[in-house]
């Protein structure tokens, strides 16, 4: 369950990003997750809620992006989209690739605030 | 009604411990320790290879310590201490993993400038530790042949962002019928051209060569 320490990194600088504005709530969070991360999202939205209670991001939604693995293949000298997260093969030529370009993301996009009314 | 408006962030979640763990690791670098973090399912061997690994390092004439995660009692430490290196234990009360200001908050009164090895056993588990950069140098995967050839594909991350991969107890892998190929096989579809070491802490079998490449990956 390493996702209530990622949720609880998650809401620490979630908070912090939206110190400095004047706003009333956060509707919103989203976050991009790579295949190759670990993590699992209906774990990690529960362990958001409970961490989440008592903070701006109270109720907020939490929105995942799923990332797919993505390698560059040194044959094709491209990037190559993976449809599974193994084998790291190239689809098109079948070389073996340990370039992993995405898929090990676990980044916050952006948080979506309701500002204070004046 | 007012409408919401959006921030972009586009910043790390786990940015906390990899700025700490990027400080750690200039900090290990510049003192001139080689950090080493095994991570393997529990029962994998960490600890019976690297009290082995210790013991030839310390004959060697090198200076080496531990840092060992567990859930909970200092066992693993105990043994460790059996290499005459110093070792501290991490009781992570049930957290599945380690993270940096755990590793930071044990290095307290050791002088990193007078070790050649530091070593930090994780906490079992394929899955969790995978995230947390701890600063290390080298991040080792486990595997024994008692677990199946196919741990690998079933637990592709931290393989695929491991340096090296190390099969443990093949002093058992005929009664396990391990099937060595397939196990290899399996490391390079999520790792192409990892390197793989075999070892038995048992017979000793494989741990002159794990030694030998920590040494070579440590220079001179």
């Amino acid at each position: 369950m390493h996702e209530l320490s990622i949720a609880n990194h998650l809401v620490s600088l979630a908070c912090q990003s939206v110190r400095q504005e004047d706003v009333t709530r956060v509707s919103a969070i989203t976050i991009r997750v790579g295949a190759l991360a670990c993590v699992h999202p209906d774990s990690l939205k529960f362990c958001f809620d409970a961490v989440s209670e008592g903070t701006l991001l109270e109720g907020a939604e939490l929105r995942i992006i799923s990332v797919p693995v993505v390698v560059y293949c040194p044959t094709c000298q491209c990037e190559i989209e993976l449809p599974e997260i193994q084998p790291l093969r190239c689809t098109v030529c079948q070389t073996p690739c340990g370039d992993v370009r995405h898929g090990n993301e676990l980044e916050l996009e952006s948080i979506e605030v309701v500002d204070a009314s004046d | 009604m007012i409408e919401p408006r959006i921030l972009a962030v586009r910043t790390k979640i786990l940015k906390k411990n990899d700025e700490l763990a990027r400080r750690m690791r200039a900090e290990f670098v510049a003192s001139g320790v080689l950090v080493t973090n095994l991570v393997s399912s529990p029962g994998t061997g960490k600890t019976a290879l690297l009290l082995e690994t210790m013991k030839l390092l310390i004959d060697r004439g090198r200076r080496v310590a531990a840092i060992v995660g567990d859930l909970e009692t200092d066992n693993d430490a105990r043994r460790l201490a059996e290499s005459g290196a110093p070792v501290r234990q991490i009781m992570t009360h049930g957290c599945c993993h380690l993270e940096a200001d755990m590793v930071r908050d044990h290095l307290d009164g050791w002088d990193l400038g007078q070790l050649d090895y530091l070593f930090i056993e994780n906490v079992g588990n394929l899955v969790c530790p995978t995230s947390w950069d701890l600063g290390e140098s080298l991040r080792v995967a486990l595997l024994s042949v008692t677990e199946g050839e196919d741990k690998p594909l079933k637990y592709p991350g931290l393989f695929n962002t491991s340096d090296v991969a190390v099969i443990t107890k093949i002093d058992l892998s005929r009664a396990c019928e391990f099937d060595r190929g397939l196990a290899l096989k399996n490391i390079e579809a999520v790792r192409p051209g990892m390197v793989v070491l075999e070892t038995s802490a048992k017979t000793g079998g494989g741990v002159t060569e794990w030694t030998d490449f920590l040494e070579q990956k440590k220079g001179p």
